[in-house]
Formats: C-alpha cells, sequence, structure tokens
C-alpha cells in the first residue's frame, strides 16, 4: 500500500536573478515499509524534494503545483497548525550535519523528550523514559540523555539524532544525507542502524544522498535525479545491472568498482546546469555523450519498463550497444 | 558513577570561574563595594531610620559632623548620615527595577525582531533606532513631567528608554542562532515560533544578556540621580539624587557645607563605578576573546 505519493512535485525559488526551477515535475510513490534512496548531484533537487514533503520550505521557496499524499491526506491542502501536527509524528527527519543539528545549551535527553510532549500527551518523566528506551534503541548508553551535545562525537550525536527522529513512531524518515562528514566506519554502522530499525518497525524511510554505493546496501528502490527531474527510477537491481539512462550509468562508472577490473574511474564532462535557465530539451544533453538533435528540442518522456522502472531518455541504454 | 563524574566536572568549572574572577583586580574591587553597598542599604535603615517629613530643630540646621549626627544636618535639620542610608536604597531599587525593564523590553524586542524578520523587523527597528538616536535627556524630561513623579514612573522611564541598545545586541545575536541548522531541524520537529524563541534562542543569547544587564544597572542608577537632581524625583521618597537636588537648592555648595552634597555624590560615583567594574570583568571572564589565559 501506499505511503507516500507525491505527484508532478514543482519547487521554485523566487531569487533576485529569477526563477530557480530546483524541484521540476518529479513523481514517485513509496510503499509502506519501503526505503527509497534519492541521488544526484549537488544541487539538484534532493534536499528541497524532501523539505517539500514536510512543507519546511525557506521563504523563497513555493510548491508552484504538484500534489504530495502521505497515505490518504493531502499534504500541500493542510494548513499551519495541521501540518505542524503531521511533522514528526508521522514525517521525521535526520539532518544533514547531526552536529548542528542539536541545541548546544541544552540536554540531548531534554531536546528529545520535547519532540515527545509536543506531540503525545505525556507527562516531562514519561517522555524521558521513552527517551532512555530510545538510547537503547540505538546503541547509546540511556544515562547519557542527560549529556550535552558537546560531550557526544559525531557518530554518537548521529545516532542521538535517530533516536530522536524515532521518537513519535513515525510512519516515514527522511534522512538527508545522514553520514555525511562522518568517518567510513561510523557510516556504515549508522546505515546498518538506519536499515535494522527501518525493518522492524515497519516504517518508510527516504535516504538522500550522493553516494549511489551506500544506497545500494541500504535501499529497495532508488530514484536517480538531475537538474530538478528524476531520470531515472527503479529497484536496486535496476539501477546497478539495468539502467537505462546515460546519467545513471555515468553515475555508477564514476566510483571505483572492487570487482571489477581496476581502471581510472571516469568523471562526467562539464558542470551542473543554470536551474534559472535549464538547458531545452533533455537537461543532461550539454553533457551527455550520446546526445543527438532531437535531446535538444524534445523533453524526453518517463518510459515504462516494467512496474517499477522508468527512466526518460530518447536513446535509453544506448550505452550498451 | 556518571553522575559523580559530571558533578565533579560541574564543580570544576565553576571553581574554575571563581578563581578567574578572584584574580579579576578590577572584578574584586566592584564587588566587594557593591557588596558593602547593598548590605548597609538593606540593613542601615532599619537601626537608623529616616523620615523625610521629620524635619530637626530651627537652630539644628546644616551644622557640620558631630558626634550626634555624623555627618551633620542639613537645611531643614535632618539628619544627613540617615538620610544617605534610606536614599541608597531608592537608588538601587530605581537602578535594579529600571534594569528589569529594560533587559524584558531589550531581549524581546531583539528577538522578536530577529526572528521573525520581515516587515516586523523593520517596524521593531525604527523604533529601536528612535530611541537610539532622540537626544535621552530631553525625552526623559518630558516623559517624567507627562507620567508624574512618583518613585514607579521613574523607573518606568528609565527602563523604557534604555533598552534600545540591548535590543540591537540581542536582536544580531539572534540573527546569527536562528540560521543554525539545529533551529531548523526544531521546525521540523513541529515547534511554533514561540518555543522556539523561548525555549532555544532565549538560552542561547542569555549571556550576552546578562553581561548587557549589569552596565545597564549603573546607567540606570546614574539616570535616576540625573532625574532627581533635575527635580523631576520623588519628593515623598529620598534618593541620593534628591539629597543632591535638595543640597544644590539649600546653596549647600555656596555656604560651604560639603558634608550635605559630599556623601551623596561620592556614594553614585562609587556605585555606579562598582557596577561598571563589576560589568567589565564579568565580561572578561565569560567573553572567550577577551579572556586572558
Amino acid at each position: 500500500m501506499a505511503l507516500l505519493r507525491v505527484n508532478n512535485l514543482k519547487t521554485y525559488f523566487q531569487i533576485s536573478a529569477g526563477i530557480v526551477k530546483a524541484v521540476d515535475d518529479v513523481s514517485f510513490v513509496l510503499n509502506k515499509g519501503e526505503s527509497m534512496g534519492l541521488v544526484g548531484e549537488s544541487g539538484c533537487g534532493k534536499t528541497t524534494t524532501a523539505l517539500s514533503i514536510n512543507k519546511l520550505l525557506p521563504q523563497e521557496g513555493k510548491i508552484v503545483s504538484g500534489e504530495i499524499f502521505l497515505e490518504e491526506k493531502n499534504i500541500l491542502k493542510l494548513n499551519d497548525s495541521e501540518i505542524k501536527k503531521i511533522r514528526w509524528n508521522d514525517i521525521s527527519m535526520i539532518f544533514q550535519g547531526a552536529m548542528n543539528a542539536l541545541n548546544p545549551v541544552m540536554k540531548i535527553g531534554d531536546q528529545i523528550a520535547e519532540a515527545i510532549i509536543l506531540h503525545k500527551k505525556v507527562s516531562y518523566k514519561e517522555a524521558i523514559e521513552k527517551s532512555e528506551e530510545l538510547f537503547k534503541l540505538v546503541e547509546l548508553e540511556p544515562k547519557r540523555i542527560s549529556n550535552y551535545p558537546h560531550e557526544f562525537s559525531g557518530g554518537m550525536k548521529q545516532r542521538a539524532m535517530i533516536a530522536m527522529a524515532l521518537a513519535c513512531d513515525p510512519k516515514l524518515i527522511i534522512a538527508d544525507e545522514p553520514t555525511t562528514a562522518l568517518d567510513v566506519m561510523v557510516q556504515a554502522q549508522i546505515l546498518n542502524l538506519l536499515d535494522k530499525l527501518r525493518k522492524e518497525v515497519n516504517m518508510g524511510l527516504i535516504l538522500i544522498s550522493h553516494n549511489l554505493s551506500i544506497l545500494g546496501e541500504t535501499c529497495d528502490k532508488i530514484a536517480v535525479m538531475y537538474a530538478g527531474k528524476i531520470v531515472e527510477l527503479g529497484n536496486v537491481e535496476d539501477i546497478y545491472n539495468n539502467n537505462m539512462h546515460p546519467y545513471t550509468n555515468k553515475l555508477l562508472s564514476s566510483f571505483p568498482n572492487i570487482h571489477k577490473e581496476k581502471k581510472i574511474p571516469e568523471p562526467i564532462d562539464g558542470i551542473p546546469p543554470d536551474l534559472i535557465n535549464p538547458p531545452s530539451g533533455c537537461r543532461f544533453h550539454p553533457r551527455c555523450l550520446y546526445a543527438e538533435n532531437i535531446c535538444k528540442e524534445k523533453e524526453p518522456e518517463m518510459i515504462k519498463i516494467n512496474e517499477n522502472h522508468n527512466y526518460s531518455c530518447h536513446f535509453g541504454g544506448i550505452f550498451n550497444e | 558513577m556518571m553522575s559523580s563524574i559530571r558533578k565533579e566536572m560541574r564543580k570544576k568549572k565553576i571553581n574554575t570561574f571563581i578563581k578567574s574572577y578572584k584574580s579579576n583586580r578590577m572584578g574584586m574591587i566592584g564587588g566587594t563595594i557593591l557588596i558593602i553597598f547593598i548590605m548597609v542599604s538593606l540593613i542601615g535603615p532599619i537601626i537608623l531610620p529616616f523620615n523625610t517629613m521629620k524635619f530637626g530643630e530651627a537652630d539644628n540646621v546644616l551644622k557640620p559632623p558631630s558626634k550626634e549626627h555624623i555627618l551633620g544636618t542639613d537645611d531643614l535639620g535632618r539628619d544627613v548620615f540617615r538620610n544617605l542610608l534610606a536614599g541608597g536604597r531608592i537608588s538601587l531599587m530605581v537602578g535594579i527595577f529600571a534594569t528589569i525593564i529594560s533587559m524584558f523590553l531589550g531581549t524581546a524586542v531583539g528577538i522578536i525582531s530577529g526572528y521573525i524578520g520581515n516587515k516586523t523587523d523593520i517596524v521593531l527597528m525604527r523604533i529601536t533606532d528612535f530611541f537610539l538616536v532622540i537626544p535621552w535627556l530631553p525625552l526623559v524630561l518630558v516623559l517624567a513631567a507627562i507620567l508624574g513623579t512618583s518613585i514607579w514612573n521613574i523607573i518606568l522611564v528609565i527602563g523604557l528608554t534604555s533598552w534600545a541598545g540591548t535590543a540591537r545586541v540581542v536582536r544580531s545575536q539572534t540573527l546569527s542562532v536562528k540560521e543554525r541548522p539545529f533551529i531548523e531541524r526544531i521546525r521540523a520537529i513541529g515547534a511554533d515560533d514561540k518555543t522556539i524563541m523561548m525555549r532555544h534562542i532565549l538560552p542561547n543569547v542569555f549571556p550576552l544578556v546578562f553581561a548587557n544587564t549589569i552596565l545597564v544597572t549603573a546607567v540606570a542608577i546614574l539616570s535616576e540621580t540625573t532625574l532627581s537632581f533635575l527635580g523631576l524625583g520623588d519628593v515623598t521618597r529620598s534618593s541620593w539624587g534628591m539629597m543632591l537636588h535638595y543640597a544644590f537648592q539649600s546653596g549647600a555648595a555656596s555656604t560651604g557645607a560639603y558634608w550635605y552634597f559630599l556623601p551623596p555624590g561620592i556614594c553614585v560615583v562609587l556605585v555606579v563605578l562598582a557596577f561598571t567594574f563589576l560589568g567589565y570583568s564579568f565580561d572578561e571572564i565569560l567573553n572567550p576573546k577577551l579572556r586572558r589565559r
């Protein structure tokens, strides 16, 4: 059953230089208990998509059109106080850089308790007890809820953030680059923990990253974004072994594979496009090795290969030939 | 075990604070003077009560210090030393209450203006600018004249005119705090603006407010003295400023009655100096940029 349905979402930013089309016509479906990876280079609209789901966009950002359904509720039609009830209770977030996502002058336990008290009718004492339980869940010493953030290491802070995200038993967690600024060992621990917890409580997870290899391990499906659009969407196997879009292909070959022959990873030439004046037709065409005239003129449609696998390219899979 | 370590650490932190405060000569002088003044003005009037309306004998007017009257008598035959004790109480009280009003207003305006931003910010900051640039004395004179001269009105007037600087400082700190990622996280939790301002921004700007408070107290005491000296004080209560006012009116300076105008003058200077010393020393201890290693 669908937990989250995003239909034709368009989020634009009005800045002095013009309108930035940060998210332009994005659609996907996330089922209950499913985890989806959102991947793409910097500035391709991953975080903006996430913030749109929670309606947490900065002032300049506006959702121009589209629909976001959480189960049966259309989030975009909710007013301010209704959306506040949904935040954290139904959709919680793990932020980029846990180091800075905690208030430095408040005990960590109090910050978790604050989230619980805001949404559940419980006393402070019960909330603290719940925080202790959550600390056990994320494999932290329960006694340390009375510590301040500066007394935690980076990995511990990220664990505390995960505990906080779980505080109200949400249906969906959006993890926005949860492992940035952590070393590789801690990254693996955090991702395994997230994966384990997600399966235990059967909630949806959207994992945002620019690292495809991380997503392959933790996600059921992957959406590849480029310049505000989803260019390919499919199960992990589809994306890794059966990818059709040249960008996905390039993204996969831009980091070394330890199982295949040794060679220097190929970069993707060019720079990410300006989203105020995006390229005509297929937005990837200026950087695409296989671009033809039609790519400049006509925007490719989403082509469905099977139930779960879509891509948008005029010459899907051309690189296999 | 954990908690005992934490207690130990907290103890150590407090000890370092006390140690660096003790090694700060300015702070020690200021603190000592203040404690003496506060103790004396709390206990003094109980032992040696003073009544503004109780005048002395006609032949006992403007007498120099003697055994009976340590600091002599004033133009109405009242004991100057007793007057000084009672006056200290009022001066300190006005200083402290006016500071509370000023800090409350300044912090509230600063945080709201910085956090909400947009039009609210523009409106509030223009009001703040108004209070910053308008000449202070004429404004206070007009306000005091309109409101009338009771002690609470004086407190109100001083409080209402001295918050602008604090508001500016707090606003700029709020602007920096609100851009930190944890504020975004708190919004994602579903907290409303009030919670964010009260629970998350206020504690983060509090050290600034605290350092400002002590300095504003000094200014408030000086303001009260100025107002009273100019004749806008509360006639029913004696403060140091009122003493100076009466001393000036009765021509104490020209008749050489130094015991009438010197004591309140010196007291005001000492207390203001003590608050300033204390303020600067706290700033030195709490502000990492100024901290001596």
